[in-house]
């Protein structure tokens, strides 16, 4: 009997992965390499929800400002890997004649890092006051984030102002070039899904440290502070540091992957999904991201039917959708659409 | 000598506004121990709604006396403010008084997203030009170059008025003594015979029509008005009420003038300080600068008093 049940989990397992690996080219065949895309930001938004959830959802600190954590580790994989920082410092040139090509092995952990300390130094004063001010404070930063993106282009050129970086290369990992389409034997697999496949791996990966960081001493320990500060401080724990590490995780996992409405889209995706439960969050994540893509899909045709025009923009529409979806859930669902079963 | 008195009278005017919005904030606070993220939006609908009443009010009656559209503008602009916050409290706060803490704060974001939404379908996404009301004539400041407007004037002296009037209603009038019973300590004012509820309301809706106020003011200073207007101004007014202490009456109004004059001396002078490295263009990150430095140094604020935490 014990034989069949583990027989069974396997092969449930074994469908997954398989349907896991079909689903995009499912999806490029039926609607083209648009949609492949859209599963992959899918992902992304996924790795983001997951990071996210770490902050809000096992310590309970409502972070506003996630995005900017997102922004510093995309310009630090973009600096090392483009000739942005060669174009601004000439000196640079001849010290690497072939231009800076840091390799994605070394990018993302020196990204997720730069991020991880943003988010102490950010943290430190605001964490051992109550969750509002932390709330605010990261609003505060990731508007401070934008500004200075915005506005460092002089004196020294280091972020190309609003214009961005460009010219960055494309991930290069396990010998494939993720830009290129791969070419096996007259079989020829496209960017797109290349990209979905390094996707999928990265949230697998973050999914395992999640699910165990959650059943670790640390992760009790996080929703012990969740639940009540002041009881998890009786009990001896180190409510300021343990806050401080997972803001840190939370944010060096923003670094790995811009605006103030970003970071509410996540946010509205840990939300929606369940604060706290890996399963839900990814289920919120998938749901927000997809979603605006059938409301294009769906909401521009209609209003044209009915109106002769568009009315009211799917982007808005959206937006609103949010906007409700947060109040309602946190009435009248406040752990979200997939609830995690709680130990009493 | 002249460039400073010019960013201290600057710097009076943007602070006004900011402690007129701070009160608003720091009123909340201290009944609900909340933060009101959706603030900074009842601030911009007050602009917005101010904007369409002038313009229906200058279509029909376009003889109308300048004072007397201004009046019947803000008549409708706070009180339609004043209904907004009572609706935003009891559909978005009420239900989760004794929910977990992160609850209300995510209600809050969802309450102005929502609302900024719904000014975007209203009104679109352009900003809009804002009618110029108030009499904008510059005056020239005795033995010295500077200059200060009527139209900033007016924003300083009503933005005095307002305080002190609200000074006197939460120091010397029963409700005041309600507010300030709540913000001791809801229970006990509840079991003293203080219908929380109400007053609750009650400090939504004057926080409310304060920013309907400040927004108009901020439309009438910048000229135009649009449907993201509130998001700065809010966050500079919190940093304001958390200078002065949150909960605070007296703190806000003292955080808001001096979170106003910072700025403006600020971006004056940071491009001669830092020899043209920064700009102003890096104005706004002087209110983040002081807010990081209050919640390090003083995180009481100013005039606040030292709070444990409630269990």
């Amino acid at each position: 009997m014990i034989q069949f049940s583990q027989d069974k989990k396997m092969a449930q397992w074994l469908f997954l992965a398989l349907l896991l690996c079909i689903t995009p080219w499912l999806c490029l065949f039926a609607g083209g390499n648009y949609w492949v895309r859209v599963l992959d930001f899918a992902l992304l938004y996924i790795f983001l929800a997951l990071g996210l959830n770490i902050v809000v959802g096992f310590a309970g600190l409502l972070d506003l400002g996630y995005i900017a954590f997102y922004a510093v580790g995309a310009y630090c994989a973009g600096l090392m890997a483009s000739p942005h920082l060669l174009n601004s410092f000439a000196h640079l040139k001849e010290l690497f004649p072939l231009g800076i090509h840091t390799s994605y092995w070394l990018i993302l952990p020196i990204a997720a890092l730069v991020a991880g300390i943003f988010g102490v130094l950010l943290g430190t004063p605001t964490l051992k006051l109550r969750g509002d001010y932390l709330a605010i404070v990261t609003l505060g930063f990731g508007e401070i984030i934008r500004i200075f993106l915005n506005n460092l282009d002089r004196p020294i050129n280091l972020t190309n102002g609003p214009k961005g970086i460009n010219g960055i290369d494309a991930v290069n990992m396990f010998g494939l070039y993720f830009g290129k389409k791969l070419n096996i034997g007259g079989f020829s697999i496209p960017s797109v899904i290349l990209n979905y496949y390094l996707f999928l791996i990265l949230v697998i990966g973050v999914v395992i440290i999640c699910a165990r960081l959650q059943h670790s001493r640390i992760g009790r320990a996080w929703v012990a502070i969740r639940e009540d500060e002041i009881a998890a401080k009786a009990m001896g724990l180190n409510t300021r540091n343990l806050k401080l590490l997972a803001f840190a995780i939370g944010a060096s996992f923003g670094g790995i992957s811009f605006s103030l409405s970003e970071s509410i889209v996540v946010l509205a995706m840990v939300v929606l999904g369940g604060m706290g439960h890996i399963p839900g969050v990814i289920l919120g994540s998938l749901l927000l991201a997809v979603f605006p893509e059938f409301l294009r899909a769906v909401l521009v045709p209609l209003q044209t039917m009915l109106f002769g025009h568009v009315v009211v923009d799917a982007e808005i529409i959206r937006q609103f959708l949010y906007g409700c979806a947060l109040i309602l859930i946190i009435r009248y669902r406040p752990n979200g659409l997939w609830p995690q079963m709680r130990a009493s | 000598m002249d460039i400073f008195l010019q960013q201290i009278l600057n710097g009076l005017v943007l602070g006004s506004i900011y402690a007129l919005i701070a009160l608003g904030y720091t009123m909340v606070y201290g009944v609900l121990g909340i933060i009101n993220f959706a603030h900074g939006e009842v601030l911009m609908l007050g602009a917005l709604i101010a904007l369409t009443c002038i313009q229906v009010l200058q279509y029909f009656f376009p003889d109308l006396p300048v004072l007397i559209t201004i009046l019947v503008v803000l008549v409708v602009s706070i009180s339609s403010c004043a209904v907004i916050s009572f609706y935003i409290e009891k559909l978005a706060y009420r239900p989760l008084r004794f929910a977990p803490r992160l609850a209300p704060l995510i209600s809050a974001i969802g309450m102005s997203i929502l609302l900024q939404t719904i000014a975007m379908m209203i009104w679109g996404r352009t900003p809009l030009r804002f009618p110029q009301l108030l009499p904008n004539q510059a005056i020239l400041i005795p033995y010295s170059t500077a200059t200060i407007t009527t139209k900033e004037i007016i924003i300083i002296v009503v933005s005095l008025v307002v305080m002190i009037t609200l000074l006197v209603l939460v120091k010397k009038t029963k409700f005041g003594r309600a507010i300030r019973a709540t913000s001791e300590n809801p229970q006990v004012a509840g079991l003293m015979g203080v219908n929380t509820n109400r007053v609750i309301s009650y400090t939504f809706m004057l926080g409310g029509g304060l920013a309907a106020l400040a927004g108009f003011m901020i439309a009438s200073n910048y000229g135009s008005a649009h449907f993201y207007m509130g998001f700065t101004p809010g966050l500079k007014a919190f940093t304001a009420a958390v200078l002065g202490g949150i909960g605070n009456i007296p703190g806000a109004m003292l955080g808001g003038l001096l979170l106003g004059l910072i700025e403006s001396l600020g971006s004056g002078y940071i491009s001669e300080l830092t020899g043209g490295v920064f700009g102003s263009n890096y104005q706004d990150i002087f209110a983040f600068i002081v807010l990081i430095v209050v919640l390090i140094f003083r995180p009481s604020g100013l005039l606040g008093e030292k709070q444990g935490d409630r269990a």
